[in-house]
Order: C-alpha cells, then structure tokens, then sequence
C-alpha cells in the first residue's frame, strides 16, 4: 500500500524586494487525483513551487508534504519527485549522468536511472550529451528525474511546454495513470487547454493569490452572461455601481451573475440593451477572464 | 555525506572540464620544469667550468624545478574548484542539486572534501610531469636529480597538500561570487596580477613583507618550501624570514575555511529561482 501523501500549502507569502510574487496562498492537493495549477506567467506559480521545494525562503507561512517541509523529508527523492520549468542540465554531461549523479547524491541504485530512461523514451539518448537535445527530449529527461525516486508526490512546473503532440497525449495518459496509482500529482500550467483533459481538479491563481479552487465542472459552470448596449460605458458604470464583476468580451461585457440581476441593473440605470445572453465560452475563456481580472476577482 | 561526495565526484567526473584543465597543467607545468631544469643545468655547468665563479648552492636546483607544479600550477586546481560551484549555478543544476540533497551546507562539505582530492590529483599528475621531464634533463645536464633524496619526497607530499588547499580555496571562492564569468575574472586578476604586485610591493620594507608573507601565493610558497619567487626572494636580501612550511598551510587553510564560511552564509543559502 503505497503512503498518501498530500501537499498542503498554508498562507505561504513571498516577497521579492517590493513585488509579492506569492500572497497568502492557502490550498491542499489531495492524492490519487491530478490537480491543475493554473495561471498566467508571473502569477506566482513557479514562486510557490520553488517555496514548496525549499529552493525559495517563504516570507511567511509554509508550504509542506503533509506537514513535513521538504528540506525535512528523509529521503525526499523516494516522496517527491520534481519537475521544474528551469530544471536545468549541465550540457556537457550525458542524459544518464545526469540521472546517476542525482541517484548518488538520493542512494538510489543506479539501475533505476535506466529504468526512468526507458520509462521516459529516451533510453537511447541516454548517452548523448544534454547540450544537443531539444526541449522535448529535455521535458522528458526532467521528467526521468522526476521518477527517480519512484515518488509519492509529483510537482511537475510545465511539464508539457515543448512536448510534441505524441509527446502530449503520452503526458497525460502517464499522469493519469500515476494519479490512479493514488500518488497526488501537482501540475502547472499558464494554459488551461493543455491540461484540461487531464486535471480532475484546479487551483487558479492570479496575481499571487488564489482566485479559484474547485473541479472543473464547478468551474464551467459558473454563471456569466454576456451583455451589451449602444452605450456601453455608461452599461458598465451601471453594472459596477451595482456591485457585479465586469470584463471585456469580443462581443459586451461579460458579467459573471445571474442574467436577471445584470438586466435588472440596467434597467435601474435607464441603459436599453442591445444584448443579453448567457455566456457560452468554453473554459478557457472564463479561464481568461478569471486571471486577467484577477485583481478584481481575488480581492 | 557519503552519499553527497558519491554524488559530487560523478559530478567532477562526468563532464570534461577535468580532465582538460589537468591536461593543460600538465603542459604547462611541463614546459616550466623543462626550462627551469635545462636552464639551471646549463649555468650549473658554465659556473663550474669558470674557476672561482661562486657555485649553485648544493640541491637547490631539484625543489626549484620540481615546484614548479605549485609555482606555475596553482591556479589550475583554484579555477577547477572555482569552476565546480559556479557552473552549477550558469547551468542552474543546483535546482536538481538541492532537490537531491536540500541540506545545502552538506553539498558544500562534500564539494569541499571532492575537489580537495581532486586538487591532490593535480599535484600528482604537476609531479609526474615535472619530475618526469625535469630529473632526466637535470641528470643529462650533469646535475643531480635529487630523486633519492627524503627531502625530494618530501617537498612532493607538501606539493600534493598545497595543490588540495588550492581546490578548496576555489571552492570556497565560486560559493561566495556565483557569476562565473566575475569569480574566474576575480581569481585570474588575484592570482596573476594583484598578489604579485603586492608580493613585490610589500617586500620593499620590513614591516611590510612581515605582513606580505601572509598572501596566500607567499604562504603557498612557504608550505612548498622551494620555488622560483622565493629563491629570488631571498636573493632579493629580504631580511624578513618566509613562514615555516606549516604556517604556510595553516594560512592557505584559513583562507579557504573563511571563504567558504562567507560564502556559505552568504550566496549560498540564497533563494535558487
């Protein structure tokens, strides 16, 4: 019986001088299910995985396995196994050299760096040097490192970036399967598309800060309409003095209430509208609009 | 820990910046002992067969071309050392480094103890060349080549040593500057121009060269015992006697103990983003 291991971030903030990468961030992924962690690039994605790794000192609140910090675990290869966007090689040393030094520094056998290798696809680049492989080949060597250990908790930073469509659907069938094996599997992505076939569940964040958590159909199901009128800035001025969420669509203003409230709004402010129906954007497009209103959304 | 310098030898081992840095010790140190040895071996000679010329000092010769390895060589192993820590940083492998192993100061401990035996290889292999090359030269030349001597023997562990400390202090210097371009611009600048200014600068008058034996290339030299700069030194009439040869070690060693203290409390346990 494999160990459960959750990961449990809890108010983790992180400043970098004056910016807040990361800003009392607060969820737990829960094992046997992929989680999505999505947002766009500099929402605090990376920030908070580097904080969870113990690569990045939180300013305040923590970030562990199950209550253990990483620097802590006893043997943190063999329960967590990472990918990070930056991971990087040395590009003189070969793909499995690479994955022996790391086995040395873990007291993992080596064998097991053959084994990962073959896993991963790339058994027979497994001794050309790194410096001439190409970022799929990378993605899948970082994945190998990943495996090493035969982890518990996966905390993969992008993994598909580069991937080619073979490389994709292999991804996400090997995600899936290791979620099955009741591993927690945490990844991220700025692209809600890439991973919405294989995340059963998502924590969004915008601006260093969660702005949703929940499955995916919560997520689609959010209510939003779109909405327009001759005088569309006077329609906003209106929506927002009644307190609803406004953003710019290709088509109105997207507003994510009930249609009744947002014609009812209209109607108090004397505004005719020339458009008004629900939104039938896909996910990504409430995806977009979540983080790039993210201030508004978040606060 | 073991795990940690299993680790951090594979590291050495498996890319080429070894093995192309001792190759071109080798060349190097191989030159200079060849030339010292033909030189020495030459005037040895034209002395001896001008009556009344003062002579070479009995065994001098031998420790002069034998220390090249450190005279001219040292800076191979600091750069290696160097080099260890700083490429981890340009390539970003100290995000896998420390995923690994996140007890930081551990990975520092084993480098420090994997270069040191490395830069002990680097002495051998310095050695090998420059006694290889400089005994036949010395003997051909009609001088003796010392190679029975326990003093001989001698000199070559304390070259070994100095060769280590040498590595350490690298590694001690790439913790502390993690640009690799600034560390290897601030060793090269050290170790080739502003040491032997202020070597030659401080030897002018007493109080100075009492403060200037404590360079590390003067303790260097003073834990070798023989070299090129300190033969002219004492020639030179400085009448402030040179470390002794475990004061020499001892200095080199607190200087690498320091640098990698400050580094390791500084740039090393900052955030690797």
């Amino acid at each position: 019986m494999r160990t459960r291991t959750t990961i449990e971030f809890q108010h983790l903030t992180k400043h970098f001088g004056p910016v807040r990468a990361v800003d009392d961030l607060s969820f737990t992924v829960e094992p046997g299910r992929v989680t999505g962690f999505l947002g766009p690039n500099g929402a605090g994605k990376t920030t908070s995985l580097r904080s969870l790794l113990g690569l990045v000192r939180p300013t305040s609140g923590t970030a562990t396995f199950g209550g253990i910090a990483y620097r802590d675990l006893p043997r943190p290869l063999a329960t967590v196994g990472t990918a990070l966007e930056a991971s990087s090689f040395s590009p003189g040393r070969t793909a499995r050299n690479h994955l022996l030094v790391a086995a040395a520094a873990a007291g993992i056998p080596r064998s097991r760096a053959d084994e990962v290798l073959e896993l991963t696809g790339i058994a027979e680049a497994g001794n050309r040097r790194v410096g001439g492989f190409s970022l799929g080949m990378r993605q899948r060597l970082g994945l190998a490192f990943a495996l090493l250990g035969d982890p518990e908790v996966l905390v993969l930073d992008e993994p598909i970036n580069g991937l080619d469509p073979e490389g994709i659907r292999w991804i996400r069938g090997l995600l899936r399967e290791l979620a099955q094996q009741g591993r927690t599997v945490l990844v991220s992505s700025h692209l809600l598309s890439e991973v919405q076939q294989t995340v059963d569940h998502v924590v969004i964040l915008s601006h260093g800060r969660v702005v949703h958590e929940g499955s995916l159909d919560d997520f689609g199901s959010s209510p939003a309409v779109v909405v327009d009128s001759p005088d569309r800035p006077g329609l906003r001025a209106a929506l927002l003095a009644a307190g609803l969420p406004v953003a710019d669509g290709d088509s109105g203003l997207v507003v994510s209430a009930p249609a009744v409230d947002v014609g009812a709004a209209a109607a108090r402010a004397g505004i005719a509208l020339s458009l008004l129906q629900p939104e039938r954007a896909g996910l990504e497009e409430t995806f977009l609009q979540l983080v790039g209103t993210g201030e508004g959304v978040g606060a | 820990m073991i795990n940690a310098i299993r680790s951090e030898t594979l590291k050495l081992m498996t890319t080429r910046l070894w093995w192309v840095l001792a190759l071109i010790l080798a060349v190097y140190v191989g030159f200079t002992a060849g030339l010292l040895a033909g030189l020495f071996g030459a005037l040895g000679d034209q002395l001896a067969q001008q009556p009344g010329a003062p002579a070479l000092p009995e065994g001098m010769v031998p420790p002069i071309v034998y220390s090249a390895v450190t005279a001219v060589g040292y800076v191979f192993p600091l750069i290696l050392g160097t080099l260890a820590v700083t490429s981890e940083v340009r390539f970003q492998t100290l995000t896998p480094t420390f995923l690994a192993q996140p007890r930081r100061g551990r990975v520092l401990g084993a480098k420090l103890v994997v270069l040191a035996i490395a830069g002990a290889v680097f002495g051998v292999i310095g050695l090998v060349v420059a006694i290889g090359l400089g005994a036949p030269i010395l003997t051909a030349t009609g001088n003796d080549a010392a190679l029975g001597d326990t003093d001989t023997w001698a000199l070559a562990g304390r070259v070994v040593l100095a060769m280590a400390l040498w590595a350490i202090i690298g590694v001690g210097v790439g913790s502390l500057i993690q640009n690799q371009v600034a560390a290897i611009v601030v060793v090269l600048a050290f170790t080739q121009f502003v040491e032997p200014i202020l070597r030659a600068g401080t030897s002018i008058w007493e109080w100075t060269a009492t403060v200037g034996r404590f360079l590390p290339g003067a303790a260097s030299d003073a834990l070798v015992g023989a070299s090129l700069f300190t033969a002219f030194g004492t020639a030179g009439g400085s009448t402030v006697d040179p470390l002794e040869w475990w004061q020499g070690g001892l200095v080199l060693l607190a200087v690498a103990v320091i640098v990698s203290i400050v580094g390791y409390l500084t740039a090393w346990r900052r955030d690797i983003t």
